[in-house]
C-alpha cells in the first residue's frame, strides 16, 4: 500500500509550485492568501505557496476562535517563523458568538456543534475572501483528496479556494509531502483534528484512520476497484460500504450549486470553457 | 537533399484560447530558432489554441487560407515551420491539424486521426477525425506528422515509415499524470519507451514536441526531444519550463542503422493486408470496430 500511495516528492513539490505560480500570475494577481491552523494541510501549503512564490508574496491568516488549542496557534506561528511569512492574527470569537446569541435568540436553542463548526468555517472564509481583496491575493485551498472524497468539510467553508495544491493528494501524501519540505516536527506526529471544539479529532470523530481509508480510497477511485472485489480481498465489509457510501452522499459537495436548465445553452450543463480561458 | 538538418523543438506554453498571443509567440520563436541556426521549428499540439478548447472551438478555429495562419506559413520562406491549430473544413467540420510549412507554402496537412474520449479526454465531443497518415517531403528529406494521441496507435508510426518517413514530428499537449515513479512523471516515461521503441523498429528519427504550462490545474510535462533510430535520446528539454532547443539529425543514422538492422526491409506490408482482409471477412476480427 506504501507503495500505492508513495509520491516522488522532488517532483511532485516542483509540479505544485509551478501550479501556484502559474495558476497565480495568469490570473493576474501577486499574491496568495491561506488560512493557517497549525494543522498539517494548511502547513505544506505554506511550504509550497513559499516555495512557489517567494516569502513576500505569500500571506498566512491565523483565525483562531476561543477555544481552539493554543496548540494550534503555536505551531502556526511555528509554520510563520520558519518560513518568515508575513502573517495576520484574526481572531474570530466575536463575530462567531455575536452570530449564535442573535440566531440562537431566534431559534429559542442552542446551535448543535456541527453548525457552530460550520459557522467557524465560512467566518474563516468571509475574512480570507475579505483579506484577498485587500491584499490583492488569490486565495489557496487547503482541503486534501481524503477530505474532499469522504465529504470530510465544510461547504462553502473550509472547502471553498480558487486553486487548491493539495486536493489530489491523500493525507497519507500530505504527510510524505509535508516531511520532505520540512514543516515543523510537533505538525507532523500530533493527531490531525479540525479543531473546531475541544479535544476533537478527525479519526476520532470519522470513527477510523486516516490511513485506514486511504488504502481503501486510493484502490476504489484510482484504481477503479470495485468494493465488492475489495471485500473479496479481505477488507472489512461495512468500512468499505461506509466510504463507498460517504463518497457518493458527498459528492454534491464537489460540485458548483444544481442549475435547472432552461435555454439551450446552460452554464454547467452545455455552455463549457475551461476557467483559464484566455489566461 | 541535403544530409542533415538542424530542427529546433519549441516548448511553449500557448494561451488557451487567444489566437493572436499564441500566433505573435510561434513568430518570434521562428525567428528565435532561425537565429540559432535551426533549419526547422517545430511546435506543440494546438499550440495556437491552448489544448481544452471545449466551447471555444467554434471562435479559434481557422482555415488554411486564413490571414493568420498564411502568416506563419509565410514564416517558412528560409526555415521549414511545423505548426497546429484547429482547421475548419468547408464542410464546417473542426480537426486539429498539423501543418508543415517550407519554402513559403504548406506542404503537408495532417488531420489528428485518433481523438482521446476517455478519462481526462473529450476531444471527440468537439472535433472531427483524420482520415489518414501520408509521408511527405520535407526540405530534408521524407517526413510524417503525428498528433499526440495518434501515436498511442501504432498504425502511425506504421505507416508513415513504409510510406518513407525518415523523420516522425509528433506534436503533443501531453498531460502531466502518475507521479509515482523514481524519477519521472508517469505519462513521460511511457513516451519515453514508447518513442524509444518506434524509433528503433521504423528506423526513423522521431522528434516528440510536447508543450508546458496549465489549464485549470492540468499540467502539460514539456520534456521535448529527439530519439535517434537507434532509440537513443539526442537531447531533451527540461520539464515545465518554456525552452527552445536545437538538434541536429543526420541521414547518415537512418542509413546505418537501416543497414544493421534491416527491419523495415522485411517488413511484410502485403501479408498485413492479407491478415486483415482475412479478419473482416470472419467472425473473429475486428471487435473494437
Amino acid at each position: 500500500m506504501e507503495e500505492k500511495l508513495y509520491l516522488q516528492p522532488g517532483l511532485t513539490v516542483r509540479l505544485l509550485t509551478a501550479f501556484i505560480r502559474d495558476e497565480v500570475e495568469k490570473a493576474g494577481f501577486k499574491n496568495v492568501i491561506f488560512g493557517l491552523s497549525g494543522g498539517i494541510d494548511s502547513a505544506l501549503v505554506a511550504y509550497l505557496a513559499a516555495a512557489a512564490m517567494g516569502k513576500d508574496k505569500v500571506h498566512a491568516v491565523l483565525m483562531p476562535y476561543k477555544s481552539s488549542s493554543p496548540a494550534s496557534l503555536k505551531d502556526a506561528l511555528a509554520v510563520v517563523d520558519d518560513l518568515q511569512i508575513p502573517h495576520t492574527v484574526v481572531n474570530i470569537t466575536d463575530p462567531v458568538d455575536a452570530y449564535f446569541a442573535n440566531i440562537d435568540g431566534i431559534l429559542g436553542q442552542p446551535a448543535s456543534p456541527l453548525r457552530r463548526g460550520n459557522r467557524m468555517a465560512r467566518e474563516r472564509m468571509c475574512t480570507l475572501y475579505d483579506l484577498s481583496v485587500e491584499l490583492g491575493a488569490l486565495v489557496l485551498g487547503t482541503s486534501n483528496k481524503t477530505e474532499l472524497l469522504l465529504g470530510y468539510g465544510t461547504q462553502f467553508g473550509d472547502m471553498a479556494s480558487a486553486l487548491n495544491p493539495i486536493g489530489d493528494l491523500y493525507k497519507h501524501q500530505v504527510r510524505q509531502l509535508s516531511r520532505f519540505t520540512g514543516v515543523p516536527a510537533s505538525i507532523l506526529s500530533k493527531a490531525p483534528s479540525a479543531d473546531l471544539w475541544e479535544s476533537q479529532t478527525d479519526e476520532g470523530e470519522l470513527g477510523f484512520g486516516y490511513d485506514e481509508a486511504d488504502e481503501v480510497l486510493i484502490q476504489m477511485v484510482d484504481l477503479r476497484v470495485s468494493p465488492h472485489t475489495l471485500v473479496e480481498k479481505g477488507y472489512d465489509e461495512s468500512f468499505v460500504r461506509m466510504i463507498a457510501e460517504r463518497i457518493q452522499r458527498n459528492q454534491y459537495k464537489r460540485r458548483l450549486p444544481v442549475i435547472a436548465k432552461v435555454s439551450s445553452r446552460t452554464v454547467g450543463i452545455d455552455f463549457r470553457y475551461m476557467r483559464d480561458w484566455g489566461l | 537533399m541535403s544530409n542533415r538538418q538542424v530542427l529546433a523543438l519549441g516548448q511553449i506554453q500557448p494561451v488557451l484560447g487567444n489566437v493572436k498571443a499564441n500566433l505573435d509567440k510561434h513568430l518570434e520563436w521562428v525567428e528565435k530558432a532561425r537565429n540559432e541556426g535551426a533549419t526547422a521549428v517545430l511546435f506543440p499540439e494546438l499550440g495556437l489554441t491552448g489544448y481544452h478548447i471545449q466551447d471555444l472551438t467554434l471562435e479559434v478555429a481557422r482555415k488554411r487560407s486564413d490571414e493568420e495562419i498564411q502568416s506563419l506559413v509565410a514564416a517558412s520562406r528560409d526555415i521549414d515551420v511545423a505548426f497546429s491549430f484547429v482547421e475548419e473544413s468547408d464542410q464546417h467540420l473542426y480537426y486539429i491539424a498539423a501543418v508543415y510549412a517550407s519554402r513559403g507554402e504548406i506542404q503537408s496537412v495532417h488531420r489528428k486521426v485518433y481523438l482521446p474520449t476517455y478519462g481526462m479526454f473529450d476531444e471527440g465531443r468537439y472535433l472531427a477525425r483524420g482520415s489518414h497518415f501520408r509521408s511527405f517531403s520535407s526540405s530534408w528529406g521524407p517526413c510524417g506528422m503525428m498528433i499526440c494521441e495518434d501515436a498511442w496507435h501504432f498504425t502511425a508510426p506504421y505507416l508513415l515509415s513504409m510510406g518513407g518517413a525518415k523523420l516522425l514530428i509528433l506534436m503533443s499537449s501531453s498531460p502531466t499524470r502518475s507521479l509515482n515513479q523514481p524519477d519521472t512523471f508517469g505519462s513521460q516515461a511511457f513516451w519515453h519507451r514508447l518513442l524509444e521503441v518506434y524509433a528503433q523498429l521504423f528506423g526513423v528519427y522521431i522528434a516528440f514536441v510536447n508543450r508546458i504550462g496549465f489549464e485549470d490545474g492540468v499540467n502539460f510535462f514539456g520534456g521535448s526531444g529527439v530519439v535517434a533510430p537507434d532509440g537513443t535520446w539526442l537531447k531533451e528539454a527540461p520539464i515545465l519550463d518554456e525552452t527552445l532547443i536545437t538538434v541536429t539529425i543526420d541521414d547518415e543514422a537512418v542509413r546505418r542503422i537501416r543497414y544493421t538492422v534491416p527491419l523495415l526491409r522485411d517488413e511484410r506490408p502485403d501479408l498485413l493486408v492479407q491478415e486483415l482482409k482475412r479478419l473482416e471477412r470472419t467472425s473473429e476480427g475486428f471487435e473494437f470496430r
